[in-house]
């Protein structure tokens, strides 16, 4: 038979099925709603078949792991090979008590470390500034200098771990302080390797956290890249991030097209300043959010892969088969946790991290239950922890690669998620690029729009959320205790720069400040310069003041 | 008797930028048939006590998810009285420990709404909350 005449076969067997088994079914006991749809609002069919993926071909659309188009997997042998990263990111208080955290999290068994800063390092304030009164140290660490960062990793050694930190705005600045203290530490630049999220789009998309106006902050990027891929070479000097864009209420879809055209845009921008596209390529990687709804997240991972594959080698012209691997780390959805009956959200996560291993993840953060109430206390953060142990450990699902590949339901979804892509693709194109379309508010309206209508679906309990809008109780009947933090940390943070600033060679702290801003007037790469102020113990708020005076700042436009 | 329309200021105080919640619930009120202004990011505790004077609201609405509430919160309520505005009732919502809750409305806050609050209770809350001044004052 040819593939025509299955596929008539096949419609026609459906035909009967849903006239002989399914209709007298229907009239007896009607389905419980008219439309079932995914967390995103994704109309789901009843059932999926072989029709539904017969324009997919398997060599070129799903093929096999470790080759082009990665769908299934960037690695041949997958969780088989090795596990995937369990990076647990923590910080929180002054450097001393993450350090301690760090240290407690190490002993446990996780493997990579990640950093979370508070508020005024993410804007690059000091802790000191008017504006962090009441943030300091509050929902990360607070890093205001050299000084801080050496005591951050005080008794790690950088060679041996790899190291994710969560910092856009003043990446650069952050980073450097971190390759200083690899330099005293006397670590080679050369072996030591971890992540900055680097990633100032999805800041101005969703996240919010910017300091400077998009074009300057893409050169400080384009910077931070140039310079990894001559002297930090193993380092991933971007995490292209959809974490923050599904927080703010996207959907599945939004997610994947925005950060992967904010991939492409950081692509665009390398290769204009001069790089070949696989001198860095393959040292870019993604950060997804992982939600409630296990095969639409699953396929958003799968498609991921693809887009990438696709975008690299064909927009780009890449070659090494490296630069076409879309590798990533996960997040299971803060935004899906509840406040209410808060130890169910340790179920929820679990859906979601198997989803997330289901989809081939690189690394995996589990959120802890408390953190719609405050940030995670030691126990809570170590059950997080093992809820990643045991589906690595006793569940199986590392076993084979890719084991949701050849369902009908999960390569249809897959499917459309790639093609929903290029949709959004080729309207962002049409804008003028990602920029363009920031600036004219398309991508966060879009998902404002979305955020309200999820919104209206839960108001209206067409979407239930147990123990919100269903299975309610009135008393909660456990308490959750609550990891605080006192504004000693605050007044520790001010002592300790009032005593930097007071011993520290000021002269040469001002020098290195004036020869960074002439830096960043012209053309030069400014990663040099910022290195030297680190060097000098100017902090991360005199640094980010600097090149406020030559690239201003950002102000966001009404929507 | 024609009532006013309900007038609220949906701010976002301290440096936090995830401002999910509060475009979501400006845009519920707003449906409801209320009159909201969204201060828009990162707004002291002045600023945002003199644009609900300037707007003559009678609701402000405070979404915090740093952690620096027990800071932001005593601050917005103090600047309130020193303005006179004793009427304006002031709702937080945002990531807030239990514990805070009687903290804050000991402060004078009239409701604190954590994640997972639905639209309509926050709306109905709302309502309720400036029902009364206003029809006496008509």
């Amino acid at each position: 038979m040819t593939t025509r005449e299955v596929a008539s076969h096949l419609e026609e067997a459906l035909a009967r099925w849903e006239e002989q088994t399914l209709k007298p079914t229907l009239a007896r006991l009607p389905e419980r709603a008219a439309e079932f749809t995914t967390t995103s609002l994704r109309p789901i069919k009843r059932l999926y078949t072989p029709l539904d993926i017969q324009h997919l071909d398997f060599e070129r659309d799903i093929g096999f792991p470790g080759e082009y188009p990665f769908t299934r997997g960037i690695h041949p042998t997958m969780y088989r090979g090795k596990l995937w990263t369990m990076r647990q990111f923590a910080g929180f208080g002054t450097a001393f008590d993450t350090n301690k955290r760090f240290r407690y999290l190490l002993e446990q068994g996780q493997t990579g470390l990640s950093v979370a800063f508070d508020l005024p390092t993410l804007m690059g304030l000091d802790s000191d500034h008017p504006l962090a009164e009441g943030e300091v140290g509050k929902c990360g660490v607070a890093v205001s200098s050299l000084e801080d960062m050496e005591v951050l990793f005080d008794g790690i050694p950088l060679e041996e771990v790899t190291t994710s930190m969560t910092i856009n705005a003043p990446a650069a600045v952050i980073f450097a302080m971190y390759l200083v203290v690899a330099e005293k530490q006397g670590a080679d630049w050369k072996k030591i390797s971890g992540t900055i999220q680097n990633d100032i789009l999805k800041e101005y998309i969703a996240q919010k956290e910017w300091i400077y106006p998009p074009r300057p902050s893409m050169r400080l990027i384009v910077d931070t890249i140039a310079f990894c891929t001559r002297e930090v070479p193993r380092w991933h000097p971007i995490s292209i991030s959809g974490y923050h864009i599904r927080e703010a209420g996207s959907t599945a879809l939004q997610e994947l097209a925005f950060t992967l055209r904010d991939g492409i845009e950081y692509v665009e921008w390398c290769v204009q300043a001069g790089l070949h596209v696989d001198e860095f390529a393959p040292r870019l990687s993604f950060f997804f959010n992982c939600h409630n709804d296990f095969f639409e997240e699953i396929a958003k991972f799968r498609a991921a892969r693809k887009v990438w594959a696709r975008v690299m080698r064909e927009r780009f012209g890449a070659r090494d088969p490296r630069s076409w691997m879309c590798r990533f780390h996960t997040q299971t959805a803060g935004c899906s946790l509840t406040a209410q009956q808060p130890y169910n959200n340790v179920v929820r996560t679990t859906i979601q991290a198997l989803a997330a291993v289901l989809g081939g993840t690189q690394s995996l953060h589990t959120n802890a239950l408390d953190e719609a109430l405050a940030l995670p206390t030691e126990f809570t953060a170590m059950l997080a922890l093992r809820t990643q142990q045991i589906i690595a450990h006793e569940s199986g699902v590392v076993n084979t690669v890719d084991p949701l590949a050849g369902s009908y339901f999960v390569e249809k979804l897959t499917s459309e998620m790639e093609q929903g892509c290029y949709e959004y693709f080729e309207k962002i194109d049409a804008m003028g690029g990602m920029i363009a379309a920031i600036e004219r508010g398309f991508p966060q309206k879009e998902i404002q729009e979305a955020a309200y209508r999820y919104q209206q679906a839960v108001d209206r309990r067409e979407k239930i959320i147990v123990g919100v809008n269903e299975y309610v109780v009135e008393r909660e009947p456990v308490e959750v205790p609550i990891l605080y933090i006192d504004e000693s940390v605050a007044e520790i943070q001010k002592e300790r720069l009032r005593r930097l600033r007071a011993r520290r060679d000021n002269t040469k702290v001002k020098r290195t400040l004036e020869a960074l801003k002439e830096a960043a007037r012209g053309t030069e790469n400014t990663m040099p310069y910022i290195l030297e102020c680190v060097r000098a113990y100017a902090t991360l708020g005199e640094i980010c003041e600097a090149l406020k005076e030559v690239f201003g700042e950002y102000q966001e436009p009404p929507f | 008797m024609r009532e006013r329309k309900i007038r609220v200021l949906i701010a976002k105080p301290g440096l936090d930028g995830h401002d999910r919640g509060a475009k979501v619930v400006a845009r519920a009120l707003r449906d409801a048939g209320m009159e909201v202004i969204y201060t828009g990011l990162r707004q002291t505790p002045e600023q945002i006590v003199t644009a609900a004077l300037q707007e003559d609201v009678d609701v402000i609405g405070l979404s915090i998810l740093s952690g620096a509430h027990m800071t932001l919160v005593p601050r917005v309520m103090q600047l309130l009285r020193e303005k006179g505005l004793h009427d304006v009732v002031v709702f937080v919502g945002g990531i807030i420990p239990q514990e805070d809750i009687p903290k804050l409305k000991a402060l004078g806050v009239a409701e604190v709404f954590l994640p997972g609050t639905l639209l309509e209770q926050i709306v109905s809350t709302v309502r309720q909350s400036v029902r009364r001044p206003l029809e006496t004052a008509e």
